[in-house]
């Protein structure tokens, strides 16, 4: 496991942001997603202040753009869903390019498309410059239950295991002509699915039991690890009262 | 289903938000008590395995491929309350760690994917028992079909919500009528596999399966099932007349009023600007001022949902006090 799971979204940088603790990281992103959240939609301006800084957050992380862009792809059906907004919404329509669209629709559209770029873009930086154990660690320093915090991290140390076993009955799936395109061909998939389960979940009463014999009482030890500096705080704040200065604003204006 | 930040309004993310926060409170204080200190390796590794299972992608048809939800699958392999746990710290790390989900949209998020499917489905589960011989086949049968009314349940609370929290002015009928209509087909793949899978467990390992512990040797030893033809054909049957008399019931009347009042200039452009433009801008007029039909549809699936989540809630409360805690 030395690589992790989280190597797939995460950056290998050295960059301020990187080195953050997480709980900070995870308090200003929340800062910063919260008031882009609840900016009313007709104050572009504010928008394009929070994307301004998100920008600035991901360069100075030096996350690539085009790595910003690939993962901004997952959010494809919901904007396709945005985009079908004016076509089926209801009030005044104007026509554009010979189609008859609804205003109230097309704000729907702008809403939805700028709060959920913005919204996954601050998740991505997070993602990026954050190792998932680290995340899970920032949590339970957050205050989130340990119980909640101690499976969850279980879940993220056995995540890469489990999925390989799946890939693995895959491709040895495949290499004996399964190839299914109906769904009454689907019996393999399900009952590998439960031997998958059935595998885990032994694997889970093995562990347990080699807990037990090396001490384990139920709650997960805390590892020690450094505190957040006044100065981050300090660096949080600053990001954070600039969103909700901005919305603020957003809403006196409004 | 993983909605991003935005894609409803900020009440309904604080009020969903607050609901889930305590029902996954109660479902966590459950866990405990009923795994003892099991809970971390076990509902750990589940939890990874639902993840896993998320990446199962199921032929739909010719080339088309969906993917498993697992909610359903969750609650009748390992307990209601287990169940909304381990998949609760799925959607959240998903949010958290992989970017999938909006942070703001995790109360609905949450509620839609963990709670619903969970404790609803596990309702539906022991009311589809009933109907079906106490044997292992009953237990399949009823999986499938709680797991295919769990999709459906689930899509039926995200169109109330949008009725409550709509961005935009899109009707509770447009907005049910699809969802409700995509996923009682989505929902076919859902229940097939769900089923098989909890076969395939019964079969090496039927004292891990949550919803089958009340079986004895020879009833489990009973696996008279469906085939699987048959099984896939009547339940694309059921779902399509569903969605027909759906369609039926909440699409007509109420578009045709609709064509009708844009003709007549009743509907007037933009409503009520001052509230369109708050925070809390309330579409559900919009969509819904002239169709008390809409309405009432809302309230009776919206109590339907509702009291199963409740109902689940209570069978998991029973079924904890009732079982041997050492007997996990």
């Amino acid at each position: 496991m030395g690589t992790g799971h989280s190597h797939a979204l995460y950056v290998h940088e050295h960059s301020p942001i990187h080195r953050l603790t997480p709980e900070a990281k995870i308090v200003a992103a929340l800062g910063m997603v919260v008031p882009v959240a609840i900016t009313p939609r007709e104050q572009v301006w504010a928008f394009a202040l929070y994307a301004s800084l998100i920008v600035t957050v991901l360069l100075v992380a030096r996350v690539p753009i085009r790595f910003l862009g690939i993962r901004l792809l997952a959010l494809t059906p919901f904007l396709a869903f945005a985009l079908f907004i004016p076509l089926i919404a209801t009030g005044e329509t104007i026509e554009i390019w010979g189609l008859a669209l609804s205003v109230e629709g097309l704000w729907g559209t702008w809403n939805i498309l700028a709060k959920a770029t913005l919204g996954a873009s601050v998740s991505i930086a997070l993602t990026a410059t954050t190792e998932v154990p680290d995340i899970i660690r920032g949590l339970g320093i957050l205050r989130v239950p340990a119980l909640f915090t101690s499976i969850a991290s279980f879940m993220i140390r056995y995540l890469e295991l489990v999925t390989d076993e799946l890939g693995r009955t895959r491709v040895a799936m495949t290499a004996r002509g399964y190839d299914p395109k109906w769904l009454s061909q689907v019996k393999p998939i399900a009952s590998s699915a439960g031997a998958l389960f059935v595998r885990s979940y032994e694997r889970g009463e093995r562990v347990h039991a080699a807990m037990l014999s090396r001490g384990f009482t139920g709650v997960m030890p805390r590892l020690e690890h450094r505190v957040t500096t006044t100065n981050e705080w300090l660096q949080v704040t600053v990001l954070v009262a600039i969103c909700v200065g901005t919305v603020t604003i957003a809403l006196i204006v409004a | 289903m993983h909605a991003p930040d935005g894609f409803l309004n900020a009440g309904t993310a604080v009020v969903t938000g607050a609901v889930s926060l305590g029902t996954v409170g109660f479902a966590l204080k459950q866990s405990r008590e009923r795994l003892k200190e099991k809970a971390v390796p076990l509902a750990g590794i589940t939890a990874a395995f639902i993840f896993a299972a998320q990446m199962f992608n199921f032929p739909v048809a010719a080339g088309t491929t969906g993917h498993l939800l697992g909610g359903a699958l969750a609650a009748i392999l390992l307990g209601p309350s287990v169940g909304v746990v381990v998949v609760t710290i799925v959607v959240v790390v998903q949010a958290l760690a992989f970017a999938d989900g909006g942070l703001t949209a995790l109360g609905y998020n949450v509620l839609n994917m963990a709670i619903i499917p969970a404790y609803a489905g596990y309702a539906a589960f022991r009311f589809f028992r009933r109907m079906f011989p106490k044997s292992a086949g009953g237990v399949i049968g009823a999986t499938g079909l709680a797991a295919w009314a769990s999709v459906v349940m689930s899509a039926i609370a995200f169109s109330i919500e949008w009725l409550f929290g709509a961005t935009a002015p899109v009707s509770f009928d447009d907005v049910f009528f699809a969802m409700v209509g995509i996923h009682a087909l989505i929902g076919i793949g859902e229940g097939v596999i769900s089923a098989l899978a909890v076969g395939a467990v019964m079969a090496s390992r039927p004292d891990l399966v949550y919803g089958a512990s009340d079986l004895t040797r020879d009833q489990l030893a009973e696996t008279k099932s469906m085939k699987m033809r048959t099984f896939v054909i009547g339940g694309v049957l059921v779902a399509l007349v569903l969605a027909a008399v759906v369609s039926q019931f909440a699409g007509d009347n109420p578009d045709g009023l609709e064509s009708v009042a844009e003709e007549t200039g009743i509907i007037e452009s933009g409503g009520d600007h001052a509230l369109a433009d708050s925070v809390f801008a309330d579409y559900a007029t919009d969509g819904i001022s002239n169709e008390a039909l809409s309405l009432a549809i809302a309230g009776i699936v919206g109590t339907v949902v509702t009291l199963a989540v409740v109902a689940g809630i209570f069978l998991a409360l029973r079924d904890n006090r009732g079982r041997d805690p050492a007997a996990v």
